[in-house]
C-alpha cells in the first residue's frame, strides 16, 4: 500500500512540476516585459557589473519614463492605427478567398481534395526571406513602393493559405448529413452553405481572422522591403526602427511598446486555443 | 450534353406519365453506382407503388444507403433511370426539386438551431407565411408529442426525442415521398419497438409512398407492406414480409429472414433443402396422416428462452452426415427433449423447400 501510494504522490509531483515549468516558461517574457517597461534605467544597465545586483526585481522605485518615450516621442499609436486598418484589409481579402476555398477542399473528396489541400499548406511554409525578393519586383513594376498597399497585396500570400487549411479542417468536422438534409429540405448549395455551414462553421472565421491579424501583426520582413517612411509603418517595424539607434537600445519603451501590442493577442488567442487546435488537428486527420 | 429532346417539357412529360400509370409511384430501373471497382448498386429494377411502405432489407453494406441517396438525389447514379410520380429525375433535378423528405440514421438535425426551427426549416425554404408555418409546426410537433421541446437544440435532447424533431421535420411539408435510412437504429430496444409502431401507424394514416432502409429483419418484417431483400448491390427478391418469408427466392434471403434462420441441408449433389425452425418438430406433435419428411435428431444443446425452446443437433442426409440444424419449439409443444440423446424429428412436406445447390436459386418458386 505505501509503495504505491508513494508512486502516486511522486507521479503527481512530477506532472505538477513540468506543468509548472511550462507555465513558467510562457508567462516568463510578459514578466520580463513589464519588469523592464517599468524599471528606471539606473536599475535596468547595471546587470553586468554589479554583481549583488539582482535582476528580476524593482530595485529602484518603478517609473513612467519609458511608457512616456513611447507615446511622446515615438509614432507608436500611428503605427498601431497603420497595423489595425492594413490587418483588417487583409482579413477581410483572406476570409473572401480562404472560407469559400476551405470549403470547396473540406468537400472535395478524393485523392484531389487531399492533395491540393497538402498543396496549398506547402506555399505558407515558402519563407519570406525567399519571396521577399522576386516580391519586391514585382511590387516595383505596380509602383506601390513606399506604400501601405504593397502590404495589403502580399500579406495574403501567406495569410491565405494557411487560412485556407484552416477551414477545411473546420468544415470537414461539419457533418456532411446535415448539409445534404438542407438540400433535400429545399436549399440550393450555395443557400445551404449561407444558412447552415456559415453558422455552424463561425468559430473557424472568427480563428480565421485572428490568425490573419496576428500574422500580419508579427511580419518584419516585408514591412522592411516595402516601407521605408516612418508614418507608414506598422508596429514590428516601427518599433526597432525607432527605439534601436545604432547600438544604443531603448529597452524600457521597446519592452512596453511589445507588451501593449502583445496582450490583447494573448488574450484572444487563450479564449480560442482550443478551436485552433480543432481546426489544425481536424484538417490534419485524414476524413 | 443533354440531348435536346429532353428539354421539351410537354413532349417528354406525357411519354413517362402514360408509362407511369401502369407501374409503381417510385419507379427504380436497371440502376447502378459504382465506387470504383466496388459495385455498391449493382442493377436494382423496383417498383414502389402508390401509398406503399416499401421496406429495404440487407446485411450491412449491401447498397440500401446508396440506392436510397440516389433516390433523394443526393448521388449520381452511374446508369439506370429513377422516375418519381412518373417524372424522370436525373442529375438535373437536385435534391431540393424531387418532393422527398429524408430521415438519416444520425437525425441530422441542424445544431444551431432550436427543435421549432428544425421543424420549420424545410417550410422557409417552400417560402411559408410565418404564422402558417407557425400552425405547421405545432402541428407536427403535437403528433409527435414533442411540443413542451420545441424551444431546445439538440443537443439537449434525448435520442428518442431527437428522433421525433426529426420525424417531425419530415413530415411537416407533405412530402412525395418518404426516404428513411435505418431511422430506429439508435434507439434502445424498448424505444425501437414503440418507435415502429407510431411509425407504422403514421405512415397509413398520410398514405405517403414511403422508402424505408433496414439491416433489421424483424423491423422489416414488422412494418413493410413489402419487402425487398438485397445483398451485394442486387435486391434478390421483392414480395410481401409472408411470402418472402415463406417462398424465399433463395438461400441467402433464407437465411438472412428469420432468428433463427432457415435450416439448409445438403440433399444430395443439387439439392438443398431448407426448413424453418419452427417446423421442424418431434414426429409425435405432427398430426397423424400428414405428409412428413422424419430426420434422426441428435441434440447437442437446448436453450430456454421462455416462450420457447431452441435445440441445437445435428442430422444425417445419405449426401452429408452431422449437418447442423435448430429447432425452435414454441411451449405448447411439451414433449420432453433432452441434450445427447436422440430423436425422430419431422418437418411437413408442404414447408419443405427446395434450392438449387450451384446457384442457390428456389426450385419451388411462385409456389404460394
Ligand atoms: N462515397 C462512397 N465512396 C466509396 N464507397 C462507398 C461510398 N458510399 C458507399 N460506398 C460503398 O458502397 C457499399 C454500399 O454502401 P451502403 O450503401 O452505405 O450500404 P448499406 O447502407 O447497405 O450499409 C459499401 O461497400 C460501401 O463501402
Ligand atoms: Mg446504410
Amino acid at each position: 500500500m505505501r509503495p504505491r501510494r508513494l508512486v502516486r504522490y511522486a507521479k503527481r509531483v512530477v506532472l505538477y512540476l513540468v506543468a509548472l515549468a511550462f507555465t513558467a516558461f510562457a508567462v516568463f517574457p510578459f514578466y520580463w516585459m513589464l519588469l523592464t517597461a517599468f524599471k528606471a534605467n539606473r536599475d535596468l544597465y547595471v546587470g553586468g557589473t554589479v554583481l549583488t545586483h539582482v535582476p528580476w526585481i524593482f530595485n529602484a522605485p518603478p517609473t513612467l519614463e519609458h511608457i512616456e518615450l513611447l507615446f511622446r516621442q515615438t509614432l507608436y499609436l500611428t503605427w498601431v492605427r497603420n497595423t489595425i486598418w492594413i490587418g483588417l484589409v487583409v482579413v477581410a481579402i483572406t476570409l473572401v478567398l480562404a472560407v469559400p476555398a476551405g470549403y470547396a477542399l473540406a468537400r472535395l473528396t478524393g485523392r484531389w481534395g487531399e492533395r491540393l489541400g497538402i498543396g496549398v499548406f506547402l506555399t505558407y511554409l515558402v519563407p519570406p526571406t525567399l519571396l521577399f525578393l522576386p516580391f519586391s519586383r514585382m511590387i516595383a513594376w505596380l509602383g506601390l513602393q513606399n506604400s501601405q498597399w504593397a502590404l495589403v497585396l502580399v500579406y495574403p500570400t501567406f495569410t491565405v493559405p494557411f487560412c485556407t487549411w484552416l477551414m477545411m479542417g473546420f468544415f470537414r468536422s461539419i457533418p456532411r448529413d446535415i448539409e445534404e438534409q438542407a438540400m433535400i429540405d429545399g436549399y440550393s448549395r450555395f443557400t445551404v452553405i449561407r444558412k447552415v455551414v456559415l453558422p455552424l462553421g463561425i468559430s473557424g472565421v472568427l480563428t480565421a481572422t485572428i490568425f490573419a491579424f496576428t500574422l500580419v501583426l508579427q511580419d518584419f520582413v516585408y514591412a522592411l522591403t516595402f516601407i521605408s517612411a516612418v508614418p507608414r509603418m506598422t508596429v514590428s517595424l516601427g518599433v526597432p526602427v525607432a527605439l534601436v539607434r545604432g547600438d544604443v537600445f531603448y529597452w524600457g519603451s521597446l519592452m512596453a511598446a511589445c507588451l501593449i501590442t502583445s496582450i490583447p493577442i494573448a488574450v484572444v488567442y487563450n479564449l480560442f486555443i482550443d478551436r485552433f487546435i480543432q481546426g489544425l488537428t481536424a484538417g490534419a486527420v485524414k476524413g | 450534353m443533354r440531348p435536346r429532346w429532353r428539354a421539351h417539357p410537354v413532349l417528354c412529360l406525357r411519354a413517362e406519365r402514360v408509362s407511369a400509370m401502369e407501374t409503381g409511384f417510385v419507379e427504380i430501373r436497371n440502376l447502378h453506382k459504382h465506387f470504383g471497382e466496388v459495385r455498391a448498386v449493382d442493377g436494382v429494377d423496383l417498383s414502389i407503388k402508390e401509398g406503399e411502405l416499401l421496406v429495404l432489407l440487407g446485411p450491412s453494406g449491401c447498397g440500401k444507403t446508396t440506392l436510397m441517396r440516389m433516390i433523394a438525389g443526393l448521388e449520381v447514379p452511374t446508369a439506370g433511370q429513377i422516375l418519381i410520380g412518373g417524372e424522370e429525375v436525373d442529375e438535373d433535378v437536385p435534391p431540393r426539386a424531387r418532393g422527398v423528405a429524408m430521415v438519416f440514421q444520425s437525425y441530422a438535425l441542424y445544431p444551431h438551431k432550436t427543435a421549432y426551427d428544425n421543424i420549420a426549416f424545410p417550410l422557409q425554404a417552400a417560402g411559408m407565411a410565418p404564422a402558417a408555418i407557425r400552425g405547421r409546426v405545432q402541428g407536427a410537433a403535437k403528433r409527435f408529442s414533442i411540443g413542451h421541446l420545441l424551444g431546445r437544440r439538440p443537443r439537449q435532447l434525448s435520442g428518442g426525442e431527437r428522433q421525433r424533431v426529426a420525424l417531425s421535420r419530415a413530415v411537416v411539408r407533405d412530402p412525395k415521398v418518404f426516404l428513411f435510412d435505418e431511422p430506429l437504429s439508435n434507439l434502445d430496444a424498448q424505444l425501437r419497438a414503440i418507435a415502429r409502431y407510431e411509425l407504422k401507424e403514421l405512415q397509413r394514416e398520410l398514405g405517403t409512398t414511403t422508402v424505408y432502409v433496414t439491416h433489421d429483419q424483424v423491423e422489416a418484417m414488422g412494418l413493410g407492406d413489402r419487402i425487398a431483400v438485397m445483398n451485394q448491390g442486387k435486391v434478390r427478391q421483392v414480395g410481401t414480409p409472408q411470402h418472402v418469408y415463406d417462398h424465399p427466392a433463395d438461400t441467402f434471403v433464407a437465411t438472412f429472414l428469420g432468428s433463427p434462420p432457415m435450416n439448409l441441408l445438403e440433399q444430395d449433389a443439387h439439392t438443398i433443402l431448407g426448413f424453418r425452425p419452427e417446423s421442424f418438430v418431434p414426429r409425435q406433435d405432427i398430426p397423424a396422416g400428414t405428409d412428413a419428411a422424419v430426420f434422426q435428431f441428435k441434440v447437442r444443446q437446448v436453450e430456454y428462452l421462455g416462450a420457447d425452446r431452441l435445440i441445437y443437433g445435428a442430422v444425417d442426409t445419405p449426401h452429408r452426415a452431422g449437418q447442423t440444424v435448430i429447432a425452435d419449439l414454441p411451449v405448447t409443444i411439451t414433449t420432453p427433449v433432452a441434450e445427447g440423446r436422440a430423436y425422430e424429428f419431422a418437418v411437413p412436406r408442404r414447408a419443405l423447400r427446395h434450392f438449387d445447390a450451384a446457384t442457390g436459386l428456389a426450385r419451388d418458386r411462385g409456389a404460394a
